[in-house]
């Protein structure tokens, strides 16, 4: 079941609380600033596989920046 | 195949930028506290009490309706909300330079007195939105804007354990510590939370759940470190868990 991290870039902060939480250890801050000036958090595109879909991220984000998409089969 | 979101934000939280620092665990605080009254399906019957300090622009992020109160005077406020609408879900959200300095004494009464109002008190050891004072919770050794050179156990006194005088108190029903700094205390802050208003709903008197927070831009820290800092000197000192719980001394 693939999963999938979406960061809202405007909302990020950089803080990269995310970074600590995520088991897989696939959240790096890249080098682009967003709107306010953040280095935003982000999931290389290359490593987006290994995402299991557990939220931690989500749940440490004290911005309300990511979202965490499962794919599943069709019933 | 079809792709579902995972993560869903309560709609009582408004979707806008917050005003906090990075690494601010306010927002975490919000979130679960909105989480928990669109788990009870309250939101329509909430009145929530904001207090000073960076907690001030809560009615910004819940859209709830909300009364500002005067410095540390949360709870008496609550209090005359609750009596004049009983039948609403009134809580305060306040910081530990208010809660646990100005507003002791309305919080000790308000506890000792047993209203039934909710109160989320975040313990991050400084005073923030002024600009880093030492709070009463400063813990010894820590250094502030006004204790650079640490604060000194003989001069100052030791940080206050606001939990524990709660649980103390005779009206109190419900106290808790949690933490928000790894996913396993976010969850369990999230339960005690809920908890607290199903107490609330329930009448069976105040109750009272502090967490523990962290101020990275005061502590002039990196937020991961500072989240670290909450492990490795806060719950030390602050532990973490239930002081009183009405419903377990009773058996019920």
């Amino acid at each position: 079941m693939p999963s999938r991290v979406q960061f809202r870039e405007d909302r990020c902060k950089g803080c990269l609380l995310c970074v600590q939480a995520c088991p897989s250890g696939i959240i790096q801050q890249s080098s682009r600033f967003n709107q306010q000036g953040y280095k935003v958090a982000e999931v290389p595109a290359e490593r987006m596989a290994e995402c299991k879909g557990c939220a931690f991220c989500a749940i440490m984000c004290p911005d309300f920046a990511i979202h965490v998409f499962k794919t599943k089969e069709a019933a | 195949m079809q792709e579902i979101r995972v993560t869903n934000y309560p709609e009582v939280l408004v979707d806008r930028p917050t005003h906090y620092c990075p690494g601010c665990q306010h927002g975490i605080a919000h979130r679960l506290v909105a989480e928990a009254l669109t788990d009870l399906g309250v939101v329509d019957k909430t009145i929530a009490v904001s207090s000073i300090g960076c907690s001030v622009f809560l009615y910004n992020y819940l859209n709830l309706d909300t009364v500002e109160a005067p410095h540390g005077r949360a709870p008496a406020v609550a209090t005359g909300v609750k009596r004049a609408r009983p039948d609403a879900v009134v809580f305060t959200y306040q910081g530990d330079g208010d809660l646990a300095s100005i507003g002791m004494a309305e919080i000790m009464h308000c506890a000792n007195r047993g209203e039934r109002v909710t109160v989320i008190f975040v313990n991050n050891t400084v005073y923030g939105m002024t600009g880093g004072q030492m709070a009463p919770t400063t813990l010894v050794g820590q250094k502030t804007t006004t204790c650079p050179g640490g604060r000194c156990l003989e001069r100052e006194g030791a940080p206050i354990r606001m939990s524990e005088i709660i649980a103390s108190l005779g009206g109190t029903a419900y106290c808790e510590r949690v933490a928000v700094n790894t996913v396993k205390n976010v969850l369990g802050a999230k339960k005690a939370i809920r908890k607290a208003f199903q107490y609330q709903l329930d009448g069976k008197g105040f109750s009272f759940v502090e967490v523990l927070s962290t101020c990275p831009t005061n502590w002039r820290m990196t937020p991961v470190a500072a989240n670290e800092r909450v492990a490795s000197e806060m719950i030390p000192y602050f532990p973490l868990g239930t002081f009183k719980d009405i419903a377990a001394t009773e058996g019920a």
